[in-house]
């Protein structure tokens, strides 16, 4: 029997507080190994997608011995249906900053870096402003720590995070093999902490009302809030602050047109739900429930029984594969065949069981894709394709 | 040395370094995966994916390529979902890729095609993407074809013309199903730092780079009764060509070839390692030359160090990449090319042939050599001195093409004039040898007294380090070369345009005073050269070393300066080293070259 948990506004990462420069000192005063037992109490984890555990992730960067070490806000905002990055550092620029100075003060690294999505280029100047008070800051409470933006250049694949670091050494963005992991080599080979926009967000909460107040939302392995992008056939579409837990049925009851069919959860790399499962899909990472975790930042992408699953399909497989970096055969064929793929049997020049052959296929890319891109396109696709057959047929 | 770790693949447990990968580790034991985009001579790129594996407790499959080995670690290689993921893999490829294997020109010879026969793909499912595409060949260099019709993007071409020859000239240009291996701006190879090296058509798996054949146009100047076709063969051909006739790598097959050659039809079988040994007596004259304008005349017109000018794809390279050092090369042509000249001159008018019917063919272990032998330069004959430039890969057609079984061969010996050489030209065909071959000839030439070495084995300049250096004091020299005495002469050798890079920024930046620098392009020197059989690695190239000196030690003659034929050349034809003759037919000038 499935728990449901009802729809839980929370207002953390928006609130108006004016600070941040007091939770900046008051936490480069304490002790860090303390500092990454009350992120590890937390249970906090990376809400750029792959919920990586935050305080394990400062812990190894800390642990790892290197003259230099790195901070990364990893801000190149990409996945279709994600916008709220913008809004956190448009309008609340100082917690990031200060997450970014706190996890620079415990891993040992004297300089960030954001790396801010190329289309979001109208937010550079206000987030220099920002940077340079910041900087300010650090330098009259003698924290040795300095921020710089790496603007992106638009290509999708440079939001994983050593395709990211790639890029911001200058070469082609394409991901690296791992091992080894940023922690340990990242940035120019150092170790590196790399977090998203939010994660950072969410660090700032925890060090201002400890780790507790932020465990105690949510339920057993999601705790605490998330920023969720709401659009599509919704009529009210936005950034919605929600404990992570919640049943998709409460959330569409809420969000919904009345009319939901299905919603897409995390963007293109995402799953898809079909109205049969809202009740039985909670939102939050793993060994909840059905279990759906959340691939990516939180887009909720709600579609009403006016569209078709082929469409929605198509356009995703259309994104990968002009968004693939091209270098390994999985993601790069793989993405062509399946679009291609669904097209032949949509216009009749394949059967429907090809659909067969290509759920396999995305079964080879999610085993042997070299990053995270290649590896979740088999989500949308056989969550679609499972659920909405027909229409990938008629 | 860390502490060994204990791992299992397929139940079977081994102790092994940390540092090593599992594909590494697998093929120690020798459990073979398969793999296109891994090389032993570039770094790792895991971007195939045709080498998964799985470990146990993973959902995901590793790139056993790309992925070290930790403690306790279960590997199964041959599980249902290893294979089928390996399976669909090599489908993905040969949909992307033009699988009309029977018109490409390496059928029989490409990883690709062996995987899909080991994998016995057979079905039909998958969409092909080669009509979705709007592939193009580019034909316009002389040396190399780039068919990205063919082309699986393993990168290893890439990898190569960065890491081993630093040049980048290949490099990846956009992405997802655009992502192709492409030159800056999309231009041709032609028109591009391309040094011509070949060392990317040498690791290309498949057909999508290849060198430029030039075998019809050969047989047909053979069968042209009217032509008298002669016939070069470079130092390194004869320890390669047995490996495209599956004799064992590192066997010398000097008398089988020329005896090939001679089946072909070719009217003389000549020797490229006679105008070796030639260029050794100019450029050694040379040397000593610049060494005195500029040790006692402070002549500031004579550079040093002098660079050797005998690999064409170093002379592209230097070129483009230091324009402003091209004083410091030996004016010296390549060997190739003063026996060109010469075939249409000394050899013409020797023969009582006319030189216009004379079809001069070299055999080149050498895809820059096709390039060199069109640079408008190269007429010093008063016809184009080289006409055809064949590989050691091409000639290997020929002679399974005229059905001649290579094994069973009878060895012949090379024809007079001009099919003399010496073991110090052998030695050409690897790296330091050059400046083995030199220094044999000068330090004789300035003391009267042979190299110090034993059995005339310089072994500081052998061997397959990236840069080696060496230095040898001349001691009571002969009375005109008195200037010498108690001169420290410094020598350095690199191979790979990248160990070039690093002597070149050396001199640039006063960190090194050498005299005399022997520069090959490629890795081990000619007998690695961009023409040879492929596969290549350090171990190949090792055993291919190792012949050449073998080669060199059971010559009867070790020294250029007496090669009876050079003597006579000199004698009857070229009257002095670095004498009016031979400065019009043996030796050349440069063009500066831009890099974009």
């Amino acid at each position: 029997m499935a728990e449901h948990y009802n729809l839980k506004r929370a207002d953390f990462i928006f609130r108006n507080e004016n600070d941040w420069e007091k939770i900046l000192s008051r936490t480069l005063e304490k002790d860090k190994q303390e500092l990454i037992n009350e992120l590890i109490s937390s249970e906090l984890k990376g809400r750029g997608g792959a919920g990586f555990p935050t305080g394990l992730k400062w812990k190894l960067a800390s642990e790892a011995v290197a003259d230099q070490k790195y901070v990364i806000c990893n801000a190149d905002e990409g996945e279709p249906g994600t916008f709220k990055d913008r809004e956190i550092l448009t309008k609340v620029p100082f917690k990031v900053l200060t997450g970014m100075g706190i996890c620079g003060y415990i891993s040992g690294a004297s300089q960030g870096y954001i790396y801010l999505r190329g289309e979001y280029k109208f937010l550079k100047a206000d987030l220099e402003k920002a940077i340079s008070e910041f900087e300010y800051y650090c330098k009259e409470i003698n924290f040795d720590f300095n921020i710089k933006i790496f603007m992106g250049s638009g290509a999708y694949i440079c939001g994983e995070e050593t395709a990211l670091m790639e890029s911001m050494e200058g070469f082609r963005g394409e991901p690296r093999n791992k091992p080894p992991f940023p922690t340990n080599q990242g940035y120019m080979g150092k170790p590196t902490v790399i977090n998203n926009v939010e994660t950072l967000a969410h660090t700032f909460t925890i060090f201002k009302h400890g780790a507790k107040k932020f465990y105690d939302l949510g339920v057993q392995f999601s705790r605490g809030t998330k920023l969720f992008s709401v659009s599509g056939d919704t009529p009210k579409p936005g950034i919605y602050e929600l404990e992570l837990g919640m049943s998709l049925q409460d959330f569409v009851d809420e969000f919904g047109d009345g009319d939901t069919k299905a919603v897409q959860v995390g963007g293109a790399s995402g799953f898809l739900v079909p109205r049969k499962r809202f009740g039985v899909t909670s939102i939050g990472f793993k060994g909840k429930l059905t279990g759906i975790s959340l691939p990516t930042g939180g887009s909720m992408m709600l579609f009403n029984s006016t569209r078709s699953m082929f469409n929605v399909l198509d356009n995703y497989l259309e994104f990968f594969r002009e968004e693939s970096c091209g270098q390994c055969t999985p993601c790069r064929v793989g993405c062509q065949q399946l679009l291609l793929g669904i097209k032949a049997v949509k216009q009749g020049q394949k059967q429907a069981a090809y659909l067969d052959k290509l759920l396999k296929l995305t079964e080879t890319m999610q085993y042997t894709a070299k990053c995270g891109l290649g590896q979740s396109v088999a989500n949308s696709f056989s969550s679609i394709v499972e659920n909405f057959r027909e229409e990938m047929i008629y | 040395m860390s502490k060994k770790i204990s791992i299992s693949i397929n139940g079977i447990s081994y102790e092994v370094d940390p540092e090593k990968t599992i594909l590494e580790v697998a093929n120690d034991a020798g459990i073979i995966i398969p793999t296109l985009c891994y090389h032993k001579d570039l770094c790792v790129a895991g971007n195939c994916r045709v080498c998964v594996v799985e470990v146990v407790g993973q959902t995901r499959l590793a790139a056993s390529c790309a992925t070290p080995c930790h403690d306790n670690m279960e590997i199964l290689t041959n599980t249902l979902k290893v294979r089928n993921s390996r399976k669909h893999i090599i489908e993905l490829l040969l949909s992307e890729h033009n699988a009309d294997c029977t018109k490409c020109y390496k059928n029989g010879n490409c990883e690709l095609q062996e995987l899909a026969a080991e994998y016995k793909i057979m079905s039909q499912d998958l969409i092909e993407l080669v009509n979705h595409k709007n592939y193009t060949i580019d034909m316009y260099s002389p040396s190399i074809i780039k068919d990205d019709s063919r082309c699986i993007r393993c990168q290893r071409c890439v990898r190569t013309c960065a890491e081993l020859q630093g040049v980048n000239a290949l490099a990846v240009a956009y992405k997802g199903d655009h992502m192709k291996i492409s030159t800056f701006f999309e231009k041709s190879m032609n028109d591009v730092v391309c040094t011509n090296c070949g060392q990317c058509v040498n690791h290309c798996p498949t057909g999508a780079l290849i060198e430029k054949n030039y075998i019809e146009e050969v047989w047909e100047a053979i069968s042209d009764p009217e032509k008298h076709v002669i016939v070069q063969t470079a130092p390194a051909v004869r320890v390669g060509l047995g490996e495209e006739m599956g004799i064992e790598v590192g066997t010398r097959v000097t008398g089988r070839m020329v005896a090939a050659l001679k089946n072909l039809g070719f009217d003389s079988v000549l020797d490229t390692d006679f105008t070796a040994d030639l260029t050794i007596m100019e450029e050694g004259t040379e040397l000593l030359t610049r060494l005195k304008k500029a040790l006692v005349d402070n002549d500031p017109k004579a550079k040093l160090p002098m660079y050797t000018s005998c690999s064409p794809g170093w002379i592209k390279y230097i070129e483009h990449m230091y324009p402003e050092s091209l004083d410091n090369l030996s004016t010296c042509k390549s060997p190739q090319q003063m026996f060109g000249a010469l075939a249409k001159t000394y050899y013409a008018k020797s023969r009582k042939l006319d030189p216009e019917k004379i079809v001069s063919v070299s055999v080149m272990p050498c895809t820059a050599k096709k390039f060199e032998s069109y640079r408008p330069e190269m007429h010093d004959s008063g016809y184009r001195d080289v006409d055809y430039v064949l590989t050691t890969r091409e000639l290997a057609i020929m002679i399974k093409q005229a059905g001649i079984d290579f094994k069973k061969l009878p060895e012949k010996k090379f024809d007079r004039l001009m099919g003399e050489s010496s073991g110090a030209a052998v030695i050409f065909g690897a790296t330091g040898g050059v400046m083995e071959a030199a220094l044999r000839t000068a330090y004789e030439l300035v003391t009267g007294r042979e190299v110090p070495f034993e059995n005339l084995n310089i072994a500081p300049v052998r061997g397959m380090d990236g840069v080696r250096e060496a230095s040898i004091t001349i001691e009571k020299p002969l009375e005109q070369w008195s200037f010498l005495d108690g001169v420290e002469l410094k020598c350095a050798v690199a191979h790979g345009l990248v160990n070039a890079k690093k002597v070149m920024e050396a001199v640039k930046n006063h960190e090194a005073d050498y005299h005399f620098v022997e520069i090959m392009a490629c890795p081990g020197g000619c007998l690695g050269g961009g023409g040879q059989p492929i596969p290549t690695n350090p171990e190949i190239r090792e055993r291919r070393a190792k012949a050449i000196y073998e080669e060199d030690a059971f010559m009867p003659i070790r020294k250029s300066h007496q090669n009876p034929e050079v003597i006579k050349i000199y004698k009857d034809f070229l009257h002095k080293p670095m004498g009016e003759k031979s400065h019009k037919l043996l030796h050349t000038h440069y063009t500066p070259r831009k890099r974009y």
